[in-house]
Parts: C-alpha cells; structure tokens; sequence
C-alpha cells in the first residue's frame, strides 16, 4: 500500500507540471499581462519593462514558469494587478467554496442515495419511474437556467432565502447554491445507487443473508447496501473536485466571492497570478481527492489491494 | 422414525416476460431427522427451487408457489407468519449454496459472517460471538482458525470457502440441512474432502440432509434415500441401495447408465437421448416420454401418478413393472 501511494505521488507530478504549465502558457503568453495591467492607457516603455523585469516575463517562458513555481512552493502567489496579495484572495475565496462544496456533497450524498434506494428497491413501480424522469429532467437542465430560476422563485417570489449570499455567507444561506451546485451530481448518484442497488439485491450473498435468518433490516443494511454503496461513495469522492471548480457558475448566480468567483474576476481582467494561482491549487485539491477516492476504495472492499 | 420435513403437492412457477414456466409441478418428498436424501436430476429439474421453496428464499417475483404444503417438525411453514419464519432459517433449517466465493459476502470478514449467526439468533455480544465462529472454523477443520477469521472470502481457497459455509450452516445446529450441489464448484481433488466432512458433521449432530447434486457417484456413499426429479416432479423414490440394483423409471435407469464406469472403459458412454422439456411448454402425458425408450400410446396422454413400488419405493412410471423387471 504504502509504495502504491508513493508511486501514485510521482505519477501526479508529471500531470501536475503539464496541467498547470498549459494554463501558465495560455495566460501569460497568449495574452499580455502588463497591456492588462494599464487597460487602456499605454504604459510609459520604461515603466512596462521595469514591470517586466519584476514580473520576470523578460525570461523565457520556462524559466518564467520554474520560477513561478519555486515561488508558489514557497507560499508566494504573487500579487495581483489591483495591488492584493493573491493568498489573502484565496484566503477569503477558498473557505467560501469549502464551505459551498460542502453543502453541495451532502445535499447530492444524502438526498441523491435515499432517492437511488428508494427506487432501487421498488423498481419498475411509478415510485420509480418518478425519480427516473426527475433525474432526467435534472440532468437536461444546464446550472445556470436552474439556478436562476431556484433562485427567483425561492429569492425572489416567495422571499424564502436571500437571492444573494451575504459576505459571511453562514452555512444556511448557502444551502439553495449549494442544491443549485448539487443538482446534476445529485441526479447521477440517485442513478447510480439505482442501478447499484438493483444489481445486488440478485446478488447471491443477499439470498443467503436471507437464508441465515437475519431481519430483513440488517440485510438491507448490513449487506445489500454495504455493497451497493462502494461505487457510489467513489464517485462523490471524486467529485468534490469537480464541484469545486465547477462553482462558477453557481458562484456567479449567488453573488459569493468564492474561488470560482475570483478565478471569473481573474480571467475576465486577464488578472494574471490570480489565475494561475487558483488554477494551480485546483489541480492540487484534484489530484489529491483522486488518489483519497483511490485509497478509500480499497478500504471499502477489501478485494481492491494495490501493490 | 419422525418425519422432520414433508413436502405435499408443491408446485412453483415463474412469471416471466416469456411466459410461465412451471418449475415444480406436485413435488412430494420428505425427510427424517437425521436421515441423508439425495435429490438427483438434470439441472433445470427444479432441484434448487424446490429447496428456496422449502428455506423461504424464493425470488418473488417472479417466483410463485401455487400449490401445496410444505410441513417442517409438524408446522405449516407457508402459513406461518413472516417473522416467525424468519426465526426458523438459519436456526432450525440452513442452506449450504454451490458456489461459496459468490454466495458469501465479499466486503465482510468470515468471522463476521459467521459471527452474525450468534449475534442475530442468540443475542450474544460480538466479542463472543468472534469467538465462536473461531471454534466453528476449527471445527470443519481451517487451519491457523484463530489467525483467519478476520480474513475475508476471496483470500481463502475454494474448499476452504465451501468450509466456510459449510461452518456457518451449522453453527447453530440447525435439524435440516438443504446442501445445494455443494462440491460441484469445487476442484475434483478436494471434492471428497468436503463431502466427507459435511457427511460426518451430519452423522455427528444427527441432522436432516437434503442433498441436491447430479453426480450419482456421491450419492451412493452417503444417502440413505434417493429421489429423482424430471421437469419438476418426482419421478422416483427408493432407498439409496435399491435403486442402483433395480432402478423403476426409464429415466433413473438412464442417468444410472450414465455414470462413466471402469468396466466399461473405451466404451461409449451412454447418453439419455435428447433435451429436457421446456417448462413453459411441458409435453402432454408422461413429461419424459419424447425421450423415453419405453413409451408407449398411454404415456403421451395419461400423466403417471406416484406408483407404489413397495413399502419404501414408488415410481411415476405406468410401466414401472417392466421397467424393473429388465
Ligand atoms: N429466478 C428465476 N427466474 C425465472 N425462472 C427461474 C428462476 N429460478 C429458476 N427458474 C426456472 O426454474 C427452472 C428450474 O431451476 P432450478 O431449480 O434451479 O434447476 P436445478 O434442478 O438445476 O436446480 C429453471 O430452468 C428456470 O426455468
Ligand atoms: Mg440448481
């Protein structure tokens, strides 16, 4: 196990510099920071190239990079061109979307597997075939329609919730953006349970759980849902990633300054640091989910050994 | 002798999309404590469902039981209520299945599910109960018991694994056994073993064994009581030493001639000719009479009863006398 984890860690490095050394190039070369920087004054020559001096894009683009890097290693994002120091962005901006993604992976966690089971267990009844068209018309609607409209039926006509999130952003005005973020995952784990659910219950370990005499609560429980449950918590596991970086446009729709957030302002100003520097720790929190989701799946099944 | 277990006119059936096939169709058999029957036939006989029949463990849907009675130590089993049915699985009847990697749960310890047994029926802690299924495993003979019942399934060999459930059938020294085709999946090697061990905790705690397998050769051995089944009834009955002298249906006589044997090397083995019936559509008459040799006019009209052969025989064959007699 133990080597299997170290192997995994040197496999993650190549993804890493490729991922984050693509978007370092598509924001610092393709575009032109400092241009970005004066918006639209022109910047007197020697004032640019003392700034690229300081920026080091007098260098090439490499050895930006590396350098870039070294830097990050050391805790040093850099500063952004409105003079804030990228960390205390991410300071403000990452608890926010922790906290998002947390309601998010509850609300698709809890409501996604009661839905999964309860249609799993009575399939083909219209208990099911309700679910079924619910997921599908959750899936066919993009975030940003259902978010919106979450959003001025719950905001806006009845006045149940603020329409946008408060600075603070307390766990409970994030519960709507954090169903809203929670939407199309949640309709594929209730599939995913379903169909995990369905396939098992056939399952011959079922029947002689059955045949040991045991209450049909503890079959249920203890082995039906045991079994069913692994590919269902995998996957969750992995997308807590992706429902991190995918909270821009949640994020957006809400008005909370998260990462998603920053990263929108970042791009849209062509905010450079900014943007390499939430990009960089988003392909971190990825990679290092995907080898947990790994290493939680061999807990769950004990047939699962890595070498 | 007391009767533990009498099945009486079962019929099941399943409603499937392409129709309904009629697994058992009137199954009469029972069972005395302590006393080894064999349930023969072809597979698809409706040997496995009459014993889900019998544990309460039917797939339903699309599983059905129609008809009959099945009365186990004197009670109605399919009257009683579900609860107190559940209470009689795994206690007082248990299941050894054919294939242990699959009929165990993959994702808990051995010691876990044998455990479960004591902690669910008799309420004792899990640290005892962990202590009992150690003592369970020494006894169908795991070695280093104590060191493996944290394991989990798949890292245990096949006959150890069929152990394993042998070990959880018994652990609460239930009065019947239902062992389905328990060596079948097993290498031929270690076949006998697990016979030979399931046959001597069975002499040991003098318990009912229903014992559904296809091969005949194992029969012999450890059956006192034989009962051959062909498209979901009975065709057969007798005890274990009569029916290899003088088998009364063409059909137990077919599958007797096709045990490979060594006086026989080089020779062709004998095949019975033919498919089994579909069960959505059995023949009209006698259900073995497209492949019978001796059928006659009244076999493709007139369904046989149960004859009675002799005080412990009977045979659903209207030419059972001519049968025996050749
Ligand atoms: N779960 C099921 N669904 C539908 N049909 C079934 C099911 N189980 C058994 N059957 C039917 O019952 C017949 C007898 O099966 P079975 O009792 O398993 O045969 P065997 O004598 O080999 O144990 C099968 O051929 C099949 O048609
Ligand atoms: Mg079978």
């Amino acid at each position: 196990m133990g080597r299997y984890v170290i192997r995994r860690l040197l496999q993650m490095i190549p993804v890493f510099v490729g991922s984050t050394f693509l978007i370092f190039v598509m924001v610092y070369a393709l575009g032109d920071p400092v241009a970005a920087l004066f918006g639209d004054r022109a910047p007197d020559p020697a004032t640019a190239a003392q700034i690229r001096r300081d920026l080091y894009l007098d260098h090439p683009l490499w050895q930006q990079y590396t350098h870039y890097m070294a830097q990050i290693f050391q805790g040093n994002f850099g500063t952004a061109f409105t003079g804030q120091p990228v960390l205390q962005l991410m300071g403000s901006a990452w608890p926010l979307t922790i906290r998002l993604t947390i309601v998010a992976v509850i609300v698709e966690g809890v409501i996604g597997i009661i839905l999964g089971i309860i249609s799993g267990m009575r399939r083909g009844r219209s208990v099911d075939t309700g679910v079924l068209v619910l997921t599908l018309i959750v899936v066919s609607i993009p975030t940003f329609v259902s978010g919106y409209v979450l959003q001025f039926l719950f905001g806006v006509k009845w006045g149940v919730v603020n329409p946008s999130v408060s600075a603070a952003a307390p766990f409970n005005e994030l519960i709507l953006p954090g169903v809203v973020l929670a939407l199309v995952s949640l309709a594929y784990v209730t599939r995913l349970t379903r169909t995990s659910i369905a396939e098992n219950t056939r399952a011959d370990y079922v029947r002689t759980a059955v045949a040991k005499g045991l209450p049909r609560r503890r079959v249920i429980l203890r082995h039906l849902l045991r079994n069913s449950l692994i590919p269902v918590v995998t996957f969750i596991g992995t997308d807590v990633g992706a429902l991190m970086g995918g909270a821009i446009v949640t994020e957006r729709i809400f008005n909370i300054h998260g990462v998603g957030y920053q990263l929108y302002q970042g791009i849209l100003r062509q905010n450079s640091p900014t943007v390499v520097g939430f990009v960089t720790i988003l392909v971190i929190v990825f990679l290092v989910a995907n080898l947990l989701v790994d290493l939680l799946y061999a807990v769950l099944d004990p047939r699962i050994r890595y070498a | 002798m007391d009767t533990l277990l009498d099945v009486r006119d079962l019929h099941v059936e399943f409603r499937t999309r392409d129709g309904v096939a009629k697994a058992v169709n009137g199954v009469n058999y029972s069972v005395n404590a302590g006393e080894t029957l064999a349930v023969l036939g072809e597979s698809g006989s409706g040997k496995s469902v009459t014993a889900q029949a019998i544990m309460g463990i039917l797939d339903s849907p699309p599983g059905h039981i129609t008809q009959g009675k099945i009365f186990f130590q004197g009670a109605d089993l399919l009257s009683l209520h579900r609860e107190a049915r559940r209470q009689v699985r795994g206690a007082k009847m248990a299941m050894i299945f054919q294939d242990a990697l699959s009929a165990l749960n993959p994702v808990l310890s051995v010691g876990d599910q044998l455990g479960e047994m004591y902690v669910v029926h008799r309420g004792m802690s899990r640290k005892d109960a962990r202590a009992r299924a150690v003592e369970l495993m020494d006894r169908v003979r795991i070695p280093a018991a104590k060191e493996r019942v944290g394991d989990y399934p798949h890292q245990f060999s096949g006959g150890m694994r069929q152990r394993i459930m042998i070990a959880m059938a018994m652990a609460l020294e239930p009065d019947l056994i239902i062992a389905d085709e328990p060596t079948t999946a097993l290498d031929v090697t270690v076949q006998a073993q697990v016979m030979e061990l399931l046959a001597e905790l069975q002499r040991e705690m003098r318990m009912g064994l229903i014992l559904i397998t296809h091969d005949l050769g194992v029969v012999a051995d450890v059956a006192d009581r034989i009962a051959v089944m062909y498209a979901g009834r009975i065709v057969e009955t007798a005890p274990v030493h009569e029916i290899y002298k003088a088998p009364a249906h063409p059909y137990t006589k077919g599958l007797l001639e096709s045990i490979p044997r060594l006086d026989l090397k080089g020779k062709e083995l004998y095949a019975i000719k033919g498919l089994p019936p579909s069960l959505i559509n059995i023949p009209p008459g006698c259900a073995f009479n497209p492949r019978c040799p001796m059928a006659q006019e009244v076999c493709r009209t007139d369904v046989p009863p149960l004859y009675k052969v002799s005080q412990t025989r009977a045979s659903a064959c209207h030419f059972w006398k001519e049968c025996l007699g050749d």
